[in-house]
């Protein structure tokens, strides 16, 4: 089936979301839809998906004009989505899962499960899935369940797939296994929708590219050009992709972690037996598919994890059983990688986020008040020192966009005297300019002679930004390598495999 | 929960306002169903229209009227002193309720929904009641240290429900909820031994408190305002420096808006929890002070009145903004004072006023409500997030 974007508008109050999109998927091909994270990817998706009305333009289906009120009536017309977040209840089998919204009944409206295993099987068997219908999704790999997801659309005779940012939680191998099972699905003649930012997949399995900045269509691409050629486009000026930095001058190792476990509410091993230390002037990524303990460690170091053992030493102090804000004291700089969520108070000002570490001290306190005139002087000053794009000091956190709200996290993190910085996906969606930046700090933190340690999922990152990177698989280290390991090899390390 | 929190400290004035006239437009309406006059006219409309006008402008109108009589300036009182004291009964039953609404809108402000004003005003209560009856002090001494006693009597009401939240991360609502009971049996039971009860009485009611430790009554004992008012504006500037330009006020907020940033930020939650739901019953605990040092005089087991659960919906229509919560507690003294005279005069019974304030909060709780009736856009920020 041939899906046609035609003039497609839709606008948030002053802002325009989209504005005039025109895209087309034929069968048996993949389109990729590439932009910047807030470049408009996902609205697009939304309203081809009926979750958003169009202020314009309309949706074509084998060249007929389309109206969906809803989810429901994409799915009846053909259209499925892999979502970036799965939309699957953990506690039901698969089997389950896929029926879901539209169960099949047998006499009496009793549950037909039998129906829904053969289904199951039957499209795992075409696709080679090897998918057992009664296992519980939540047991699964993410691989697996994301496979559960796309079953799940295709057992709905989906002709149109879209796949919403599919490989942000996928290993390199999983990557791969999918890029093959999105060519399965062209060879068999569906029309594939594949928004991503990477563009190393996008280089992989794209027929036609289409590139969107602020909105806006800029262009269609050759999947033939460079990856520096697509980045400029996406991003609208020459951009280059490498870190520049120069070797590391590592000396003393002044962070050692020996012999680190944690525990979880429920009394799972989260974190077993890791040691590793950093020097002055280092780099050390930790890379790894998301939820292999990255998390739990970094919140090990700063003091907000439970039950922990062995020992965190920083300039030969003991980090282990002091709280949040004695680690922050020994001058860890701590960057989270949900900056939202944990790095921000939205309806806070800039001013207001920038002293959120330190408000109850000088200069930032005088006696009981906060000290206004400091405050207003300290933020400006940042706001210039890190270039953060915004009306002012008192312009709300949530106003601002992801690269501007990182950069605020920084400029706090780094105003502190700081002994260790700890960045937990520094640059998680965050558009190509920002990134940029956000590497300058890290580089330039690592110079100033302070041990850094960056958590990253992302390969390319891990490689360019990291003097050693150490790959952590269900709560273990698995090695500590070179940056210039090959890319093959880590691979296999973030599935477990020792090198 | 999180949403509709949000809606309710954070969303705008002009809500407020509209959702207080829309208020007003459904009371009028129920107040004209429920008038006899109007009933009869209805009747033989068609046949005499003006008939049913008249009756109907009369008990809408009257009704109003009689309110604003009862609650602002009596223009057919015959003496000046009656003229005023509408005006200094709105402020008196203003004074406990606005203390009130300012403790709660500490809370949450900081995100911390505490239901249990009504408790803490008691324990307040309770605390500058005893300090009032049994202490014998010269005034100087003796009205400091009873009004102290309440506020730490009520702080330290609330302040145990912070620290249940703390140290077994019991939910506040629930623990408030049940707190106002324990408060309210604690109470009755005490004033039923000799540590409360008046000796030689069989009523549940306390001695009166000494002459030493009672607010001052500025404009003479035929009024019932008194001292509270000045310790009510007090509160209310002290809430906005606490809120606005304390560095304590700063980490309420940030836990209010973001638990976890604040976690991070090394911000240490537990306490901060002790801390605001101190700082919010020792406000509730000021409200009790002015019942029992002031409009009362003595302690019975309706210390509390329904003060405590009026004070939510204060801090609500006031956005937990100190002066909104002022404007709030202002409007619902006033609605309390002009009832009775409603009732009195117009024969409009007192529960049309109870079903305006319940209203208000209803509009308040919901804005898609008000914004079709006044057919106001969402404003674009509403509508991006």
């Amino acid at each position: 089936m041939k899906l046609e974007l035609r003039g497609i508008t839709k606008r948030f109050g002053a802002m325009v979301a989209n504005d005039n999109v025109n895209l087309v998927a034929q069968p048996g091909e993949i389109h990729c839809l590439l932009g910047e994270n807030g470049a408009g990817k996902s609205t697009l998706m939304n309203v081809l998906y009926g979750l958003y009305q169009a202020d314009g333009g309309e949706i074509l289906l084998d060249d007929k004009v389309v109206k969906f009120a809803g989810p429901g009536d994409a799915m009846a017309a053909g259209i499925g989505m892999v979502h970036q977040h799965f939309m699957l209840i953990p506690v039901f089998t698969v089997a389950e899962n896929v029926i879901l919204g539209h169960e099949p009944t047998k006499f009496g409206g009793l549950l037909d499960l039998e129906a829904a295993r053969a289904k199951v099987r039957e499209v795992s068997a075409r696709f080679g899935f090897e998918i057992d219908p009664d296992a519980i999704v939540g047991d699964l790999p993410v691989g697996v369940q994301q496979r559960v997801e796309i079953i799940k659309a295709l057992i709905g005779d989906a002709k149109v797939l879209v796949f919403d940012e599919p490989t942000a939680v996928l290993t390199p191998q999983e990557t791969d296994e999918l890029m093959e099972i999105m060519k399965q699905l062209r060879a068999a003649g569906t029309a594939i929708v594949f928004i991503t930012h990477k563009l190393r997949e996008v280089k992989e399995v794209a027929d036609k590219i289409t590139v969107i900045r602020l909105g806006k269509v800029v262009g269609e691409a050759d999947p033939a050009s460079s990856a520096n050629e697509l980045a400029s486009m996406m991003v609208g000026r020459a951009v280059d992709l490498d870190v520049e930095k120069s070797p590391a001058k590592p000396g003393k190792p002044t962070f050692k972690v020996e012999q680190l476990s944690a525990w979880n509410h429920s009394g799972t091993k989260v974190l077993d037996d890791i040691s590793f230390e950093i020097h002055e002037g280092e780099i050390l990524v930790i890379a790894g598919v998301q939820g292999n303990g990255q998390t739990e460690l970094t919140e090990a170091i700063i003091g907000m994890h439970g039950k922990t053992s062995g020992s965190i030493q920083l300039d030969g102090r003991e980090l282990i059983g002091k709280n949040v804000k004695q680690v922050l004291d020994l001058g860890v700089g701590f960057v989270p990688e949900d900056r939202t969520e944990d790095g921000l108070v939205a309806e806070f000002t800039i001013a207001e986020n920038l002293m959120l570490d330190r408000s109850d001290r000088k200069p930032f306190a005088k006696g009981l008040n906060i000290n206004l005139e400091f405050l207003k002087k300290f933020a400006q000053e940042k706001l210039k020192q890190f270039d953060v794009r915004a009306q002012g000091i008192e312009s709300k956190a949530s106003q601002l966009s992801g690269g501007n709200q990182q950069k605020v996290v920084l400029a706090r993190e780094l105003a502190r005297e700081l002994r260790l910085l700890v960045a937990s996906q520094p640059t998680r969606g965050l558009d190509v300019g920002s990134i940029e930046f956000v590497h300058e700090q890290i580089v330039a933190t690592r110079d100033s002679g302070i041990p850094v340690l960056i958590v990253a999922t992302e390969l390319d990152e891990a490689t360019q930004l990291g003097d050693r990177i150490a790959v952590m698989y269900k709560g273990k280290i698995v090695g500590i390598v070179p940056s210039n390991t090959p890319r093959a090899t880590l691979g296999q390390m973030m599935a477990g495999i020792t090198a | 929960m999180k949403r509709v929190m949000k809606e309710l400290t954070g969303g705008n004035a002009i809500l407020s306002v509209l959702a207080v006239v829309a208020s007003f437009i459904v009371g009028g309406i129920l107040i004209a169903v429920s008038s006899e006059s109007v009933q009869t006219t209805i009747g033989y409309v068609t046949a005499r229209p003006s008939d049913f006008f008249t009756a109907l402008w009369n008990s809408v109108f009257g009704a109003y009227d009689a309110m604003f009589r009862g609650a602002i300036f009596n223009y057919k009182a015959t003496s000046f002193v009656q003229m005023i004291k509408p005006i200094t009964e709105t402020l008196a039953y203003a004074t406990p309720i606005t203390m009130a609404g300012l403790g709660l809108a500490v809370a949450f402000r900081s995100g911390l929904f505490n239901i249990g004003a009504t408790g803490q005003i008691i324990f307040g209560a309770m605390f500058a009641g005893w300090v009032g009856i049994f202490v014998d002090l010269p005034f100087y001494l003796h009205f400091p240290l009873a009004v102290l006693a309440g506020i730490i009597g009520g702080g330290l009401f609330g302040a145990l429900v912070g620290l249940l939240k703390a140290t077994t991360g019991a939910n506040e609502v629930i623990v408030t909820i049940m707190l106002n009971y324990i408060a309210g049996m604690l109470l009755s039971f005490l004033l039923k031994t000799p540590i409360l009860q008046a000796p030689g009485s069989i009523n549940p009611v306390s001695p009166p408190v000494r002459d030493t430790s009672k607010y001052w009554f500025f404009l003479g004992d035929q009024f019932r305002v008194h001292g509270g008012l000045i310790a009510m504006l007090l509160a209310v500037v002290f809430t906005w420096w606490l809120l606005n330009r304390s560095t304590l006020g700063f980490r309420f907020r940030a836990l209010g808006h973001n638990p976890s940033a604040a976690k991070v930020a090394g911000i240490n939650i537990g306490l901060t929890y002790v801390l605001v739901m101190g700082i919010s019953g020792a406000l509730s605990g000021l409200a009790g002070t002015s019942q029992v040092l002031g409009s009362e005089k003595f302690l019975t087991l309706g210390v509390a009145a329904s003060f405590g659960f009026d004070a939510i919906t204060v801090a609500l229509l006031g956005r937990s903004n100190p002066w909104g919560v002022l404007v709030a507690g202002l409007l619902f003294g006033g609605l309390r004072a002009g009832a009775v005279t409603m009732q009195a005069n117009q024969g409009v019974p007192i529960d049309i006023v109870l079903v305006v304030q319940s209203l208000i909060v209803l509009f308040i709780a919901a804005p898609p409500l008000v914004r079709a009736m006044f057919r106001i856009k969402e404003s674009k920020k509403e509508v991006a997030k």
